[in-house]
């Protein structure tokens, strides 16, 4: 049996696809941010993935993986502050009680 | 002659991240939840052990299941006001099944045209010594500015976060 780059590519195909399913569905601001990281990792193994197969002594994939990594710590970090300080305004996580630039 | 990736590791690697991610999508208790995203990481930092990205293994380990999970659950527990708040009904979103379906639709067309055109696997190990020597040489620059954009959340992250009305 052997594993080529279609595999990996479907299984972050996979993992992207219900990181989506759950940024759109679920209603809770901490789900909408788990399921985005979800979708980062995803992305992060197709590059590590198409990186081993096709640029073994580069490493680009590996470096962009690297980088994504930066941004989605950063960015969880900063969205759950924004919940923090939501909640402390709402008293509620909920995405459909932020609706206060509603018209 | 090429290297080949372990097909038993790698297929159960695949269904503990793909069960992971549905049972973090299913489940009713949002603490439960971020336990399978949990699951996911470590499963997902597997994956990268058999890419021999030894690096970005560990890493992912440290960032993804130390920290980031850690930091959920805190902001899980401190958002929760009783006990009975954690569970919730399943939420299903019939524009998000559209969505994926279209999206798992394109994506199966294009690695089913294009997923081949990328051969087997190179016998050329990546190293992780050279990835430290390239990191800190040709990429130096990214390298810094990702730790300026690190330094910037985490001031913007106590900014946001800091109890008080003074802001």
């Amino acid at each position: 049996m052997t594993i080529g780059p279609s595999a990996f590519l479907g299984l972050a195909a996979v993992l992207f696809a219900l990181g989506l399913y759950g940024a759109v569905a679920r209603r809770s601001a901490v789900m909408v941010l788990m399921s985005l990281e979800l979708m980062a990792v995803a992305v992060n193994l197709n590059m590590v993935a198409l990186s081993r197969f096709v640029t073994p002594t580069e490493m680009t994939g590996q470096f962009f993986a690297i980088f994504t990594m930066v941004v989605s710590a950063a960015e969880i970090g900063l969205g759950l502050a924004l919940v923090l300080a939501i909640y402390r305004q709402t008293r509620s996580i909920e995405l459909s009680s932020i609706d206060s630039l509603k018209g | 002659m090429s290297e080949s990736v372990n097909g038993v590791a790698f297929v159960i690697l695949a269904f503990a991240s793909i069960g992971g991610a549905v049972g973090m999508l299913t489940t009713r208790n949002i603490i439960h939840a971020a336990f399978w995203l949990l699951e996911v990481m470590v499963a997902v930092g597997g994956l990268y052990l058999l890419l021999s990205a030894e690096f970005l293994a560990v890493v992912q380990i440290l960032i993804y299941a130390g920290a980031v999970s850690v930091l959920m659950l805190f902001v899980i527990m401190l958002t929760l006001r009783r006990r009975e708040d954690s569970v919730r009904p399943v939420e299903v979103s019939i524009g998000g099944g559209i969505l994926v379906a279209v999206f798992g639709t394109v994506m199966y067309v294009a690695i089913a045209r294009y997923g081949d055109r990328v051969g087997e696997m190179p016998i050329v190990v990546p190293d992780t010594a050279a990835l430290g020597e390239l990191l800190f040489t040709q990429w130096a620059l990214p390298f810094e500015v990702a730790s300026l954009v690190l330094l910037v959340a985490l001031v913007g992250a106590v900014w946001w976060s800091r109890e008080g009305d003074d802001r």
